[in-house]
């Protein structure tokens, strides 16, 4: 019984082991057609899916000699156009057929402005959120008497179980033309989606922190109460350093949730392909560019697309080992 | 005992119906729904179809996976040789420029006018070359807000397929495509919503905007819709006749297996579009089951146009139906 018990433990372990590097090499055997043609040029390429046919390569890096050879040829205007002179995206077309994309235009595909977009809107989130979190948390443990404290944080806990696409249309109706209205911009920008990620976040790291703080044994804080602590410093001072790994932990989960976060921003982050120069511009996300896309996408499209998916998954395991060793290093 | 019996008796009642599975254009979805319902209902033959996008419709059918795939986009008569596969038109839609302006609400956009709004060469409301054909309207100084798809789609394909077609200058630099990078978006007055309905939400939310949407969505959401110029520069209203009479010259062709994007028509509400069937050819009994449906379909406009479709006009039906019979899949009964 122990040793049928201690197997099927480390089954289960090794289960997920398992799928994480399956995930890992799935995504890497279909990016690798955009691999081998993008390379690592890819991450700071900020075109998306523009079209460029191979000779007029040099033209296009200055964009009046394209203008002013497209206004002359505005003479030859003919009335009945052939389908055939109009650049149609054939992709499709091509791939149902079984054969790959012609020669004379390329499509290039860049994951400058979905990686920067998804990087700043869960920054927003993160400054939003963990003060916020905090003080809620703070509040339910401490400060707050039992009879408060239960019914709001079964409150906090209902939130966190809201459907993110619910978030989405909140924020697409509601909350988007309110905050264009304070801030200025339209209703759905890098703001919007940074707030709303933020909002969506806020339930779980507060709850999973009100846990941790609560784990504080009563005979520390009461030791330092009876000392003469106050207690913002017996929170400052005992609970946080003992609540700290539990707190950090909270944080990392929220990062991850804000990092892959698809359908509440992909309502709200307003899906231009442009680098942002202010808050409240729009952009995108690589979870809103892959939700967007991939029911339509077949052959380089989809291998680009299922590079940015790579991207993700490389950015949200960089940044949660780092701040693991970085924040929780010296626990272990 | 008598459970089975009467459950056999179910199962070959049942049988007695055929079924047929289809899948791809999210954009006819709601009519062939309602098509499907009413032909199980009179015939009890079963059709499904699901909205996939026009893209999975296409792979579908030509990986064989479906009975028959539906696309906004027509493929050529090369690529339909190749994935042999036979096409044929269903239903129209219009899709129209949905605008939200304080104080506005008979706005009439000339091609310069759209051209300009598109290209981003206007970008104030008051612009002489929009206010040339509105001398009524007090349009006021403020930046035109563009809203377009951010997801892939056929609507966008159409429009910018329309836009090919009427301005050159469009067509050099972007074409017509799926997803396009909008020059709007390089100037900031950009703004993009998901779907139709996130289109519609976006127009509804920010003052100032203009954006293209399904007209059937245009009209549930209650959106004020442009009356733009047509190819032979008399303005039409958004509405079904407008739409209907653009349909009428389309120009399809049965040789070439109605491949034709039947945006910008000689006459007629301008932006428009169709959408496809794909069958795979070397089914023959499966896609005389498809037709025979098909064919209850185009017997009844009247699901189409409650819709806010426009149903293909009489001579093109008598073209798809003839185009049925040369290649032997003719409807059943």
């Amino acid at each position: 019984m122990e040793t049928f018990f201690k197997r099927l433990s480390s089954l289960s372990a090794t289960t997920i082991l398992l799928i994480l590097t399956s995930i890992f090499i799935v995504l890497f055997i279909e990016a690798k057609p955009a691999i081998k043609e993008y390379g690592l040029k890819f991450l700071i390429d900020p075109r998306w899916g523009v079209v460029i046919s191979n000779t007029q390569n040099d033209k296009l890096k200055n964009n009046e000699t394209v203008e002013k050879s497209s206004f002359e040829d505005k003479d030859d205007l003919d009335d009945d156009l052939e389908d055939d002179d109009i650049a149609i995206e054939d992709e499709d077309a091509l791939a149902a057929a079984g054969v790959t994309a012609s020669t004379d235009t390329k499509v290039i595909y860049g994951g400058l402005i979905p990686i920067v977009g998804t990087i700043l809107s869960t920054l927003i989130a993160m400054i939003f959120a963990v003060p916020i979190a905090m003080g809620i948390a703070i509040f339910l443990a401490e400060i707050a008497p039992p009879k408060i404290a239960k019914p709001v944080g079964i409150a906090i806990e209902l939130l966190a179980a809201i459907p993110s696409i619910i978030y989405g249309m909140w924020g697409l109706f509601y909350f988007g033309p309110f905050i264009s209205k304070i801030f200025g911009g339209g209703s759905v920008s890098l703001l919007v989606a940074g707030l709303v990620l933020g909002i969506m976040i806020i339930p779980f790291m507060a709850s999973l922190t009100r846990d941790s703080m609560k784990t504080t044994p009563d005979v520390l804080k009461e030791s330092a109460y009876a000392i003469g602590a106050t207690k913002f410093e017996v929170i400052k001072d005992v609970i946080f350093p003992y609540a700290k790994t539990g707190i950090i932990g909270s944080m990392i989960l929220a990062l991850g949730r804000a990092l892959g976060e698809t359908m509440a921003v992909a309502f709200v982050i307003g899906g231009v392909f442009k680098l942002p120069s202010k808050l409240t511009d729009p952009t995108v996300s690589i979870p809103v560019v892959l939700a967007n896309n991939f029911a339509e996408s077949s052959g380089m499209s989809l291998a680009a697309l299922f590079y940015l998916a790579l991207i993700l998954f490389v950015i949200s395991f960089v940044v949660i080992t780092f701040a693991k060793f970085y924040f929780l290093g010296d626990n272990k | 005992m008598k459970k089975i019996i009467a459950g056999l008796a179910l199962a070959v009642v049942s049988s007695f119906g055929w079924s047929v599975n289809g899948t791809g254009a999210t954009f006819p979805y709601p009519v062939y729904k309602q098509w499907i319902k009413g032909f199980y209902d009179s015939t009890g033959n079963k059709v499904n179809y699901t909205g996939t996008g026009s893209g999975t419709g296409i792979k579908e059918v030509a990986l064989r996976h479906v009975d028959f795939g539906g696309s906004d986009k027509p493929l050529s008569p090369k690529t339909l040789k190749k994935a042999k596969l036979y096409q044929f038109p269903t239903v129209v839609g219009g899709i129209a420029l949905a605008y939200n302006i304080p104080g506005v609400n008979n706005l009439k956009l000339s091609e310069a006018a759209i051209e300009g709004i598109v290209l981003g060469t206007i970008q104030y409301w008051d612009n002489p070359i929009i206010a040339k054909y509105n001398p009524n309207e007090k349009l006021p100084h403020k930046k035109i807000i563009f809203v377009h798809r951010s997801d892939k789609s056929g609507t966008t394909f159409n429009f910018t397929y329309y836009l090919s077609k009427m301005s050159n200058v469009w067509r050099k630099h972007y074409g017509a495509r799926k997803l396009i990078n909008w020059p709007t978006d390089e100037q900031g007055r950009g703004i993009a919503g998901k779907g139709n309905f996130g289109v519609s939400a976006a127009i509804k939310t920010n003052n100032y905007s203009i954006g293209y949407v399904d007209y059937a969505d245009a009209l549930k959401n209650n959106l004020k819709m442009a009356t733009i110029q047509g190819r032979d520069k008399k303005f039409y209203a958004p509405t079904p006749e407008n739409f209907e009479e653009g349909a009428a010259h389309a120009g399809f062709d049965p040789k070439r297996d109605f491949f034709k994007v039947i945006a910008y028509p000689k006459k007629g509400y301008p932006i428009i579009a169709a959408t496809f069937i794909l069958l795979p050819k070397e089914k023959t009994d499966t896609n005389k089951k498809v037709t025979t449906f098909f064919n209850y379909a185009y017997d009844h406009d009247e699901v189409a146009k409650k819709l806010g479709y426009v149903p293909l006009p009489s001579n093109v039906k008598a073209m798809v139906r003839s185009y049925w019979k040369d290649h032997d899949i003719k409807p059943q009964n």
